[in-house]
């Protein structure tokens, strides 16, 4: 089965990698292992929340020259993250989806807990706040379903009070919602947000706050609406008498669940293929060390065959990477991994501090293109998680890296670099 | 590197707490009394191996659809644990209904003689009346129509001594609904496959078991998997099936649920669209379709097609036909699940599952639905009015069989 371009994962890199070139007429075909670390994004992407010294950056773009001359971004380069990060809101545009942020500065979002961390761009859905906002002096209105235990009220309450709101806590109750706690694990953003779907429910629900509200200027809700899409956000904004923030839940996350079907349908739309559910398991070369095929679990003996393969496969939380006790490999065609050969060099017994594993990845040349045995396979390209390098937990840089590195794979695809 | 699919009975413990199952769970999503795939699967079966009396019989609202499965970014078998546990730990032993419901080869048998009759009764609305206050078998069910006569009569009668001048072979196994209620599935397998210079043979099949596993006849499943593993042990030759449901069962409920090893079969049990694109792909074949062939269709994508990963190869088959305007409806169970969605209790949750899928066919408003499904099959055509097709037929309809032939000819 032939393909100009096989894609080996299906979570944010490899949308938006394999959306790029299926618009630029090559035929695309994903296979995806399974659902992707979006269904637990916080429905905002990070470009660089911090540098490697633990300080806050200005200008994201400028700096990056702060980070080690291995980092993706660095091989990108400042000139072409600039013009990429300037595409990305109306590439998420033209795929359905709304983000709101400045390209090139960090604001906050605040998390389930109440903690206020850097962000780049954010969905509709998700309140962003400006560096250093004086408190508003405000009134808000907090409000949960009666039930709902992952949406933790006390922590994000005192967050806004921190910001100088006066805040009140309210539960809504909700018969349609009481029978979900029948089922006492299951009752989840997700769950919620289908049953909110209904127009009925969701005209209950807006009355119930409304009934509520008393002087506040401000309701907060969590992020329990849309899961299809953003027409709930609209009509609570619309018919609330108050400013609207939505703030994250516990996993799983309704925007970050959202933003994956869109960006799925996007590539479905343009023509692509996507194979859930299965994982590519063996790997053939040509004899001039190029990859020729790709084999999957599902697809037994039939060969996916193309002239460039991508390696969008999320690194040790995706499969990306296998680690035992000796070693970190990276299963598919046995590239070179970043990781120290020491173990005890993985990772610090200090939970709370820099992680070297999770920033492990398969080593790339200047253009992201993998090497195997110290050269370069010259057709295949890694982006996302897999691309080593950087630690995208240590600095919130997980979606910018994703997003750029898929944007320059693709042109460099296309011939366009 | 094997890959952990293949290696683990019970991966429970590779389970991370994601919930993404839940979220593509349909049976959650309209019924709150199931306790949904991360509880009922992985979650549960923790307390269930140290007690049995964790064990839930709402188990059973599991539909096997194995969409949660198809989700799990940590590959664990979700349903296989769910399917187990009920094997192991449930108390509740299946009643008239379910022998009736899943001894697919023996009501058939039964049935077949007395077909016009038996079918007229059963479309009745006093005989729906009674198999729903006897059976609890939901009154505003279709059931599907008997054929008065079996596959395996054609084949015997019209093709089977024609079958000899072929190199290459293929066992068919046909399943039950080919044999008793649409034995133009097993016609169109045949004609195609003589004309690609594919000579086919039957075996002596019983139902590949589906039914009864989900319906809780264990002994009687396992039966029917030893007697057709030993069947296609005997013939040596590729399995090829028409049916997404026996393909699945065959390769993966074989092993996984009930304990059976088939490695040295699997790779050689494809469903019927595999192996013809793959021939095709290999350039061992040719089709001609005809140019005179001209239909708007709507591939519904079968549950156990998606967890077979294999609706690529119908969707790329398709694609061929010159004539055909096709659409794929976004991946979506129709909510029958096999019996499942014939019982009284689950009828209202089989047609809510199923609604989205009715709407996108009505919306999309095509010639016919294709769909390699026999019970996707009876619920659509129930559920929208809509004619469903199996892949093999719409081929065969649009292939020029004739020029095919002629140019397969060695």
């Amino acid at each position: 089965m032939r393909y100009d371009v096989v894609i080996i994962g299906g979570g944010l890199s490899a949308l938006v990698c394999g959306t790029r070139l299926q618009r630029s007429g090559k035929s695309v075909l994903l296979v995806s292992s399974g659902q992707n670390a979006m269904h637990f994004s916080s429905g905002s992407f990070g470009f660089l929340g911090r540098l490697p010294d633990g300080s806050a950056p200005d200008d994201l773009i400028d700096s990056v020259i702060n980070l080690p001359e291995v980092h993706p971004y660095r091989k990108i380069g400042p000139e072409r993250l600039r013009t990429y990060a300037g595409q990305t809101i109306g590439f998420f545009e033209s795929a359905g989806i709304l983000l709101h942020g400045d390209p090139t500065h960090n604001s906050y979002r605040m998390t389930a807990s109440g903690i206020c961390k850097p962000a780049w761009l954010a969905m509709e859905d998700v309140s962003l706040f400006a560096p250093g906002e004086t408190p508003s002096g405000g009134k808000a209105l907090v409000v949960t379903l009666k039930g709902f235990t992952d949406f933790n009220v006390p922590f994000i309450s005192s967050a806004f009070t921190k910001m100088g709101y006066a805040c009140r806590c309210v539960e809504v109750e909700m018969e349609e919602i009481a029978r979900l706690r029948k089922n006492p694990t299951e009752m989840r953003s997700v769950n919620i947000a289908r049953v909110l779907e209904g127009q009925q429910a969701l005209d209950r629900f807006i009355s119930g706050v409304r009934g509520k509200l008393k002087d506040e200027d401000t309701v907060v809700l969590p992020q329990v609406f849309g899961l299809k899409d953003t027409s709930p956000l609209a009509a609570i904004r619309s018919r609330l008498p108050a400013h609207v923030h939505f703030v994250g839940t516990m996993i799983p996350s309704v925007p970050g669940i959202r933003s994956q079907m869109c960006l799925k349908s996007a590539f479905q739309a343009a023509g692509g293929t996507f194979l859930p559910g299965d994982t590519a398991v063996r790997a053939g070369f040509d004899s001039t060390g190029r990859v020729s095929s790709v084999y999957t679990a599902n697809l037994g003996n039939t060969p996916l065959e193309a002239g460039e393969f991508i390696l969008a496969s999320g690194g040790l939380w995706g499969k990306g990477l296998e680690a035992s006790y000796d070693s970190v490999k990276e299963p598919l065609f046995s590239l070179d991994v970043d990781s120290p050969r020491e173990r005890k060099e993985w990772y610090d017994s200090d939970f709370f501090r820099r992680q070297a594993f999770t920033g492990f990845g398969v080593v790339t040349d200047e253009s992201l293109r993998a090497l195997k045995g110290g050269k370069t396979v010259s057709n295949l390209r890694v982006i996302g998680a897999e691309c080593g390098g950087a630690n995208p937990l240590e600095e919130g840089s997980g979606a910018g890296i994703a997003i750029m590195s898929a944007f320059m794979a693709a042109d460099s695809i296309l011939g366009r670099i | 590197m094997i890959h952990n699919e293949h290696i683990r009975s019970s991966n429970f413990e590779e389970c991370i707490k994601c919930t993404i199952c839940t979220e593509f769970c349909p049976v959650i999503e309209v019924n709150p009394l199931f306790p949904g795939p991360k509880q009922a699967g992985p979650d549960g079966e923790r307390f269930r191996l140290k007690n049995s009396f964790f064990f839930d019989e709402n188990l059973k609202y599991c539909m096997n659809c194995k969409r949660c499965e198809t989700a799990c970014p940590s590959g664990v078998k979700i349903a296989d644990i769910i399917h187990s546990a009920r094997m192991d730990y449930g108390t509740v032993t299946p009643h008239l209904r379910e022998r009736i419901l899943a001894g697919t080869d023996m009501m058939g048998t039964l049935a077949r003689p007395f077909a016009p009759v038996v079918n007229a009764v059963a479309g009745s609305k006093a005989g729906k009346f009674m198999m729903d206050k006897v059976l609890r078998i939901d009154r505003r069910r279709s059931f599907p129509k008997y054929a008065a006569h079996g596959f395996n009569r054609w084949f015997r009668k019209e093709k089977a001594a024609l079958q000899d001048r072929f190199a290459s072979q293929v066992a068919f196994f046909h399943g039950c609904s080919t044999e008793f209620q649409h034995p133009e599935v097993g016609k169109a397998f045949v004609e195609v496959m003589n004309a690609i210079g594919v000579g086919v043979r039957l075996m002596d099949e019983k139902c590949c078991g589906v039914a009864m596993i989900s319906n809780a006849m264990w002994p009687e499943a396992r039966k029917n998997a030893v007697h057709n593993l030993a069947e296609f042990r005997k013939t040596g030759l590729p399995i090829v099936t028409a049916s997404s449901t026996c393909t699945l069962t065959l390769r993966d409920e074989y092993p996984n649920i009930l304990g059976l090893r088939n490695d040295d079969l699997r790779d050689n049990i494809v469903i019927v669209e595999k192996f013809l694109y793959d021939m095709v792909d290999e350039g061992k074949v040719k089709l001609v379709f005809r140019q005179d062939y001209k239909a708007k269709a709507a591939y519904h994508i079968p549950c156990h097609m998606e967890k077979l990963g294999w609706s690529i190869f119908t969707r790329r088959l398709l694609e061929m036909i010159p004539g055909l305007d096709l659409t794929v409806l976004e991946s979506g169970c129709c909510g029958i699940a096999g019996t499942y969605g014939f019982k009284k209790e689950n009828y209202s949750y089989a047609q809510a599952i199923g609604q989205p899928l009715f709407d996108a066919i009505r919306a999309e408003d095509p010639g016919f639905v294709v769909s390699e499904c026999e019970t996707c099959k009876w619920q659509i055509e129930m559920s929208t009015g809509y004619k469903v097709l199996n892949p093999i037929v719409l081929l065969s309809e649009a292939l020029d069989l004739e020029k095919t032939r002629m140019a397969n000819e060695k």
